[in-house]
């Protein structure tokens, strides 16, 4: 196993009184996609803000590459390398694709924008990804279906030489046929060498494309298993109870000690 | 390229796409040949007093000054803004650089010279910017709406710019600026509309091959993936009402070498009127597209009309209720085109 990417010790988040995030210990590796699971409230979104530097960490470590880190803004984690691909897409409806994949990270030539190294560049990735589904990087994204946009959005994340990106529930708003775009170009993110981290609340979509899988469980790390070594069922008991047979976080008696 | 698997067009395919296509956009080809049309039109029935030199010379110069308005209004119309204050923030420009040219010529700078000159432009442009500088803080750090912060500042210019002489226009503008640049023309081009259109141009390149122009149709099309992205939003619209108030500060003092003297009446519908060019040319008013040349289209429709209506011999009071029809009718195709295309 290659050293891992990124490395979470330890992380506690709380918004005023409320204790969102426990004692948070999570490893992502290249190569692998680790699929975050856990009931709505359970602290997913808190803890993929925390890493993107959206929301500060109360205390824990950060470890980026073995080095310790601290993300102060989106502007730190973007620089290190972890992209997010938001829930809701953060694309512009009526700039076209390169426009958008490059959208606040311009190319420039001589002061003016360099449109052709730009749309060369976006081909290229769109293209690394086998990516064939839109006829021309010049669409523009307003005229593109949801999966496209989508794919769209997780292509952007790539553009940057990133090393890690997040996904929040990319397949949500899906029909069958692009969901399954969506999770091959997941699965191709992590063969290219990319730490992925995938929320979703769609277990066929988490046992078909992760390889390790961390479930939440009001604000602690229940447990975080190989997706080859659990069923269907564990993984929802750990989601709905915390725990499943061995698994999971200690009874609930003996937790509060 | 090495990747040709993929079923994206190729690269000879796509670059093709013509500058000039990107510079226009697609409504803008219509309204294009709605222009093209009145021309002929009007040209077939009367061509002896439409294709005479002064006629188009005093078409042009009379438009020039709403266009250099209407390249600022396109921006802002194109972050999903809008600005009623160009008008009267004109009139502020126009009365203080005149008078600004009268108080360092000892009252009466009719026989100043360039120094001068450059002063009352420099005096014009700075008054425009400042009010642009002030509708963009306001707007983007206080968070008023666009419509109701400007609407307070076209009150407050114009009030401002009467207040400024006691309501009365200036006159003193130098003879030497009005000969050269006001009436003055190059190969049969009046020298006002080359600096209008030399404006034009530089708008259309800033809007469509620089980062400042890519972030205008961001902000417009989607704050909140601007944001995401890194861009300032606030810092932007902040510099595009700014370019706007500029803008109609140069007019102020364009209108200043035209009419020499400095009116501060005449302008109270000139922001409307430069909405409704921006909008006859394709810019929409929900922001996000829109271009600098089909301003261009939109500017010169109206203008058109009213100068072959009257030559044709139609009562001139036809020519606004034939822009209000063309302007709802473009209007209208567009909101049909995007209901088109979010049903989907």
């Amino acid at each position: 196993m290659s050293e891992p990417i990124l490395e979470l010790r330890g992380i506690n988040k709380s918004f005023g009184p409320v204790h969102v995030l426990h004692d948070i210990d999570l490893t992502v590796n290249p190569g692998e996609v680790t699929a975050l699971v856990g009931d709505n409230g359970a602290g997913k979104s808190t803890l993929v803000k925390c890493i993107a530097g959206i929301h500060p960490t109360d205390s824990g470590e950060v470890l980026f590459e073995g080095q310790p880190t601290h993300i102060k803004g989106p502007r730190d984690a973007a620089e290190l390398g972890i992209e997010v691909v938001y829930q809701d897409l953060a694309l512009a409806d009526n700039l076209d694709i390169v426009q958008n994949m490059f959208l606040g990270r311009e190319r420039t030539k001589g002061g003016l924008l360099d449109e052709t190294d730009m749309e060369q560049a976006a081909r290229k990735t769109l293209a690394s990804l086998s990516v064939r589904t839109v006829k021309s990087v010049r669409t523009q994204v307003s005229s593109l279906s949801g999966g496209q946009r989508q794919t769209v959005a997780i292509a952007k994340a790539v553009l940057w030489n990133s090393k890690v990106v997040l996904l929040d529930e990319p397949t949500a708003a899906l029909g069958v046929a692009q969901t399954r775009q969506v999770l091959d170009l997941v699965r191709r993110l992590a063969e290219q060498g990319l730490g992925v981290v995938l929320i979703s609340h769609n277990m066929n979509d988490v046992f078909e494309v992760a390889d390790k899988i961390a479930c939440l469980y009001l604000g602690r790390m229940a447990a975080v298993v190989g997706s080859k070594d659990v069923t269907h069922g564990q993984v929802v008991e750990l989601i709905t109870a915390g725990r499943s047979g061995d698994l999971g976080i200690a009874r609930p008696e003996a937790a509060t000690i | 390229m090495t990747n040709e698997k993929t079923t994206l067009s190729s690269p000879a395919d796509e670059q093709r796409t013509p500058l000039l296509k990107r510079l226009t956009g697609a409504n803008t080809l219509w309204i294009g040949l709605v222009l093209l049309v009145l021309v002929a039109v009007f040209g077939a029935i009367r061509p002896d007093a439409i294709f005479q030199v002064t006629t188009l010379q005093f078409l042009l110069a009379e438009t020039a000054v709403l266009l250099v308005l209407s390249v600022g209004m396109t921006f802002v119309i194109i972050t999903s803004g809008i600005d009623l204050s160009v008008g009267s923030v004109l009139v502020f420009a126009s009365v203080s650089s005149a008078m600004a040219m009268n108080a360092v010529s000892g009252g009466d700078a009719t026989n100043a010279g360039w120094g001068v000159i450059a002063f009352g432009l420099l005096v014009a442009v700075v008054s425009g910017a400042v009010w642009g500088l002030l509708n963009g803080l306001l707007i983007s750090r206080a968070k008023i709406p666009p419509l109701i912060v400007t609407l307070g500042s076209f009150g407050a210019a114009q009030g401002a710019a009467l207040l400024l002489n006691n309501g009365s226009n200036v006159s003193g503008i130098p003879d030497r600026l009005n000969r050269t640049f006001g009436s003055g023309t190059w190969f049969g081009i009046p020298n006002i509309v080359i600096v209008a259109a030399i404006v034009t141009a530089l708008g259309a390149l800033l809007l469509s091959t620089t980062r400042f122009g890519r972030y205008t149709y961001a902000v417009g099309s989607n704050e909140e993936a601007a944001r995401r992205v890194g861009i300032s939003v606030r810092g932007h619209l902040t510099k595009v009402y700014l370019l706007a108030g500029t803008l109609a500060g140069l007019a102020g003092f364009m209108g200043n070498a035209f009419f020499r003297v400095a009116v501060v009446t005449g302008h109270e519908t000139d922001n409307l009127n430069a909405i409704a060019a921006v909008v006859l040319g394709g810019t929409s008013i929900f922001g996000g597209t829109g271009s600098v040349l089909g301003t261009v289209f939109g500017v010169f429709i109206p203008a058109v009309l009213e100068k072959g209506l009257v030559i044709i011999g139609v009562k001139e009071f036809w020519q606004p209720i034939a822009v209000a029809i063309v302007l709802v009718a473009a209007v209208w195709l567009d909101q049909t085109r995007r209901r088109a295309r979010n049903q989907r």
